[in-house]
């Protein structure tokens, strides 16, 4: 069940430029999905609402999760002062998550771009422990430079490759540019990151027609589905809604990229 | 010694009238009507806010609430306004939701009867482009025992036809508040928009059609650039603005109205504790609704309703309705 908690802070470090890395102390870890996230709330009340930010993995023994972020504002930098023992607040666990039965016996890309890699972190776990061989995993994570966050925990889920803006590390472009370039096939893929990202695994997907699972992302209010803040159009008439908008809080963030328009 | 006496038996007397109290004797009175209908406590949800209810039930005891005023509903599905549809802002946060809605037949076969399951009164928020639409919503809603009032949204200033259009010039309040009248078979309340030079000239004009209660305020009209894409924040450009940054704008128009005309005033504008509501009361009021504090904290319709028993309590308040408009 959903809950608003004021949870611990278990540690944070800055692990790239603006880039910090938190671990909390909840139960809510015990039912977190991989693809789900929080809305954490500032104590500045000035920034009233929350913000969404993507689980990047639990600690197994349902006791503590992780987040990675980026400082993008006034909340982001006000999170990223937050010391072991502060208090945070957190609504959780939220949206769909990533339907990690979808990639049971195939071959699967995992592509994260920017600040969109981190869910892809408990993403490769779970589909790990749902009997994905380590072959069959490949990671492809775009960055912007050097700055390679989280690459090292990824390593030992499945086979990695990198794709950097600037050339300073793996191949020079995007994600797309890294799959092209080590000449990589897949029969399913799930990806968190940028729109223009987004977009191109949607085209890429539809031109393989193989299935392809986006998390994507807006301006949220409510982060539970009843302000119809964030919505994304949709192909079909939503079951919900009863127009072409699905909620992203709450019908995603997790979509079928061909069943959206983006 | 004479005197002593009394001041004991004054003091036994009000711990026996707290203890009667405690054992719920002597309840305090949170109820309060209005045009007839009886509501549990003065505390509602503001329309838009709280969908039907369904979502933040896994938040919040609706049972505990006066009423579920709900997302406002037309003839027809609405598909509403692109994205960006929401900004923060100082305090408060911008919106332009567009009153996306399924249209009233999802409404009535899904969301009163998940409604009909609590004890708490249902208020049916109605939105629409012409008279006409709006007119056949409250038609269908009249079907409904289990709706207890209608309340007319004249004061979206996030959709371009309808909704404001009526809202903003007494004249047009005047006629679509007459029209709907003849229609409704529930007691109306209009929701006035607090984008007007003076908020008690469209009260009057409301009340003179015919009006049973009123809400105000809607949101404001503001708008926020991206000083970083150098574009508006919101796709709509403009949105509406809600929070605690507009609660002494929606303080200071219940007062006034309040002072204008007989009917009964629901308020509303940024109430986030019991305080703020409590405020809202004493201006004149006599019920208010939560709203975009609740994307804030989903538990805020509860807290409010216990915050306010706190409250008469604390300064032995034994009926609400001692509260409202007490400060003249």
């Amino acid at each position: 069940m959903k809950q608003k908690v004021t949870a611990a802070v278990i540690s944070q470090q800055e692990i790239a430029p603006g880039i910090f890395d938190m671990w909390i102390k909840t139960d809510l870890a015990a039912w977190a999905k991989p693809g789900q996230f929080l809305c954490v709330y500032p104590r500045d009340k000035s920034t009233l609402l929350p913000r969404p930010i993507s689980i990047c993995e639990t600690d197994g023994e349902g006791k503590a999760l992780r987040i990675v972020y980026r400082v993008a504002g006034k909340g982001t930098a006000e999170f990223s002062g937050y010391q072991a023992g502060d208090g945070i607040y957190i609504l959780g666990n939220l949206g769909n998550g990533f339907p990690v039965e979808e990639a049971a016996g195939k071959k699967v890309f995992l592509i994260g771009g920017g600040i969109g890699v981190p869910p892809i972190l408990q993403l490769a776990k779970a589909l790990r422990e749902n009997g994905s061989k380590q072959e069959e995993v490949q990671i492809i994570a775009g960055y912007r430079d050097r700055n390679l966050f989280l690459a090292q925990d990824f390593e030992r889920y499945g086979s990695l490759y990198i794709a950097t803006e600037d050339g300073s590390r793996g191949t020079r472009g995007n994600v797309m540019d890294a799959i092209a370039e080590n000449g990589l096939t897949a029969d399913v893929i799930f990806a968190c990151g940028p729109m223009p990202m987004l977009r191109a695994v949607r085209r890429y997907a539809g031109e393989k027609a193989i299935p392809a699972y986006i998390s994507l992302e807006e301006h949220m209010a409510c982060g539970v589905g009843a302000c119809l803040g964030c919505v994304v159009k949709t192909r079909d008439v939503d079951a919900h809604s009863h127009v072409n908008h699905a909620r992203i809080c709450t019908d995603g963030p997790v979509f079928e990229a061909q069943e959206v328009e983006i | 010694m004479r005197q002593g006496q009394e001041t004991l038996t004054g003091n036994r007397d009000r711990e026996e009238k707290a203890l009667a109290k405690a054992r719920k004797e002597e309840p305090m009175n949170t109820r309060i009507t209005i045009a007839g209908v009886e509501f549990k406590n003065p505390v509602m949800t503001a329309s838009g806010t709280f969908g039907s209810g369904m979502e933040y039930s896994e938040f919040v005891d609706l049972n505990r609430l006066g009423a579920v005023v709900t997302k406002g509903v037309a003839n027809v599905p609405w598909s509403g306004n692109p994205t960006p549809r929401i900004a923060e802002v100082y305090g408060g946060m911008l919106n332009a939701i567009g009153l996306q809605n399924p249209g009233i037949d999802v409404f009535c076969s899904r969301d009163i009867p998940f409604l009909e399951q609590f004890d708490t009164r249902i208020i049916v928020n109605v939105c629409g482009k012409t008279v006409e639409d709006y007119v056949e919503v409250v038609e269908r809603l009249g079907d409904y025992a289990s709706v207890s009032m209608l309340e007319i949204n004249v004061s979206c200033p996030n959709v371009k036809e309808g909704a404001i259009a009526f809202g903003q010039k007494a004249d047009a309040l005047y006629h679509i508040t007459e029209e709907i009248k003849k229609h409704a078979k529930q007691p109306i309340i209009m929701k006035l928009s607090p984008n007007v030079t003076d908020i008690t000239e469209m009260a009057r004009a409301a009340e003179a059609a015919g009006a049973d209660a009123l809400s105000l305020i809607n949101t404001i009209t503001g708008m926020k650039i991206d000083i970083h894409r150098r574009t508006f924040a919101l796709a709509n450009k403009t949105g509406g603005l809600s929070g605690p940054a507009i609660k002494p704008i929606a303080v200071r128009m219940v007062y006034q109205t309040a002072q204008a005309v007989k009917i009964p005033i629901i308020g509303m504008g940024g109430i986030a504790t019991a305080e703020d509501a409590i405020e809202f009361l004493l201006a004149g009021a006599c019920a208010v609704s939560i709203g975009a504090m609740n994307f804030v904290n989903p538990y805020t319709t509860e807290e409010v309703v216990a915050g306010i028993e706190a409250y008469m309590d604390r300064y032995g308040v034994e009926d609400i309705n001692d509260l409202i408009g007490a400060v003249k």
